[in-house]
């Protein structure tokens, strides 16, 4: 399984990680159109934590023992037996926040319909995630780790 | 002759048959329940109220969960009695069933109280899938409910009747809505929002009487309060709680306090017979002591426990304490462990309220260790602060951040980061 780990000596904290998982999970796949004409704008899943001088960015750890799994009360989040990633069925999904409540990482955000939880699918279309393609310092990295 | 045995298939059950599954894939397996139905969300039964959810959707795992898990699922079977020394478990219908390793995950039922009245056509309780297709129907034809008890289900309920165009009222025995789990303040805003919705709510009455339409008719029309007061329905629903369903376990030698005894691997005195979800008393890290404690995850987790220790997998369980996340008519609210210190004395309190925004955030402190999280209305942070909490990290150096907008994950010290592998490639 990919992991995407972050080394903070090396983050800028210039947030591009952000704008291209934007760009990623936007209809147009374009950076304009997806900042400028899709309404709501589509969410980035990465978030860069900043506190000055310290940043670095975050997404879905797809933990072992998945905390957000064992909590969910739909069933939306569960792991998925072949790939051993944290997936989550939005069709499910009753938007209870509870998985936002024991992730330790604060990796689930809501939605951009308020309705729903959103997390990192590690880009699965892509050869590398976009947060790590586009990372100008090569402050992310793909690491693969066992299931 | 099945290796496992569990009694119950809610959250507990199905905690305990994924973790067993993951460790011993072929020993054979049996779960019994008395609902007949697939594996659903009890949470969710009042979004099946409301309309907004199908059965289809409420099922929590996926179609023929139990099947591809290779278990014998009877359900629609009611166990009868246990027989410890022969290791059986009977069945209503005669049959008995030996195991090696015992679950019980037989749950709660719902608490109800004594009233003049409680038997009339039209008084629900509202737990499982049954009740709410019941209450359904009802609602075909109903205008107002009475809905008694307004903690997390009373207040679900409450929100699917709204939904649906009833007139509500609830009605609360304490003097504040949602006690259990938020301090005066986060209770009066939750308060008010229900109000706006046009919901009535009486606080610190209780029903003492449940009338007929008129004398001796058997459909619910009316309560009386204990003030005296009627307020007129066409239906009552009690959703004051749940307590343990211990019935299997009475007389028999395994311990019994309100809830079954258990221990840090979620066995009984019993060897061999574990408990789990809201029959059992587990683990509260923040009481330091062991409770009831009848939440949806940590059944889950406690069954998790309970299936790994019963596959041979030694298992502690880490613990849970009185926590919840639910939408109220929209605002979303967290709520974790202490969340109004009856007596303030050691502790440190951290508030932030900024009613224009219905936003309110309280941390309560004790040694500089998070021992309570209330948040209203901003919960994104919610997890990194119950990760604190539950591993008692001193926030001594960040405290005043931890309820400002600024708090993030590189606000943690650098140990704490590396603890959790943060920024550390």
């Amino acid at each position: 399984m990919k992991r995407i780990i972050a080394n903070e000596q090396v983050c800028m904290g210039c947030g591009l990680c952000e704008v291209y998982c934007t760009v990623q999970h936007s209809k147009s796949k374009d950076l304009v159109k997806a900042y400028n004409k899709e309404k709501p704008r589509p969410l980035s899943r990465v978030r860069l934590e900043v506190s000055k001088p310290i940043s670095f960015a975050i997404q879905c750890r797809n933990c072992e023992d998945a905390p957000c799994v064992t909590a969910c009360l739909s069933g939306a989040m569960k792991r998925d037996a072949e790939t051993g990633l944290v997936v989550h069925d939005k069709e499910r999904c009753i938007g209870c926040w509870t998985c936002v409540m024991v992730c330790p990482y604060g990796a689930l955000k809501t939605d951009v319909s308020g309705k729903v939880v959103a997390k990192c699918d590690l880009c699965m279309e892509l050869e590398t995630p976009a947060c790590v393609a586009n990372c100008p310092n090569r402050a992310l990295t793909v690491k693969q780790v066992k299931t | 002759m099945p290796k496992y045995v569990i009694i119950g298939a809610s959250a507990s059950g199905i905690g305990a048959v994924e973790a067993i599954r993951n460790i011993d894939p072929v020993g054979t397996l049996t779960v019994i329940s008395e609902e007949a139905c697939p594996q659903y969300s009890r949470p969710m039964i009042s979004d099946f109220v409301s309309g907004k959810a199908t059965f289809q959707r409420m099922m929590c795992r996926e179609d023929g969960f139990w099947k591809q898990n290779n278990v014998d699922a009877l359900l629609g079977t009611t166990a009868t009695g246990l027989n410890l020394r022969e290791k059986t478990v009977s069945l209503e219908n005669g049959r008995e069933i030996h195991f090696e390793k015992l679950l019980l995950a037989t749950g709660g039922k719902p608490f109800v109280p004594v009233m003049d009245g409680s038997d009339k056509d039209g008084v629900f309780t509202f737990t499982k899938i049954s009740d709410a297709e019941r209450l359904a129907e009802k609602l075909e034809t109903a205008r107002s409910v009475v809905v008694i008890g307004a903690g997390l289900i009373g207040i679900s309920v409450t929100e699917a009747l709204v939904k649906r165009g009833l007139k509500v009222t609830m009605v609360e025995l304490q003097p504040k809505i949602l006690s259990l789990l938020l301090d005066e303040k986060g209770s009066d805003i939750i308060e008010n929002i229900i109000q706006k919705a046009g919901v009535t709510i009486i606080t610190g009455q209780s029903v003492q009487r449940i009338m007929g339409k008129s004398d001796n008719d058997p459909t619910v029309g009316s309560v009386i309060l204990t003030n005296g007061e009627q307020v007129k329905c066409d239906a009552v629903i009690v959703a004051i709680g749940v307590v343990p369903r211990t019935e299997l376990v009475v007389g028999t030698e395994i311990k019994l306090n309100r809830g079954i005894v258990v221990d840090n691997h979620m066995q009984t005195n019993v060897p061999d017979v574990y408990a789990s979800g809201d029959v059992a008393e587990a683990y509260d890290f923040t009481l330091n002591q062991n409770r009831l404690l009848p939440l949806w995850p940590l059944a889950v987790a406690e069954g998790k426990v309970a299936g790994a220790n019963m596959a041979g997998k030694k298992t502690e369980y880490a613990g849970g304490t009185n926590m919840s996340s639910l939408k109220y008519f929209g605002i979303p609210v967290v709520s974790i462990g202490v969340a109004n210190p009856k007596d303030a004395t050691g502790y440190e309190i951290l508030t932030r309220y900024e009613p224009e925004k219905e936003l309110y955030k309280k941390i309560v402190l004790r040694d500089n260790v998070i021992v309570g999280i209330t948040l209203v209305n901003d919960v994104e942070r919610a997890g990194t602060l119950f990760h604190l909490m539950k591993n008692r990290v001193s926030v001594k150096r960040f405290k005043h951040e931890v309820i400002s907008d600024v708090f993030s994950l590189a606000v943690l010290p650098a140990s704490i980061r590396k603890d959790m592998c943060l920024g550390c490639a």
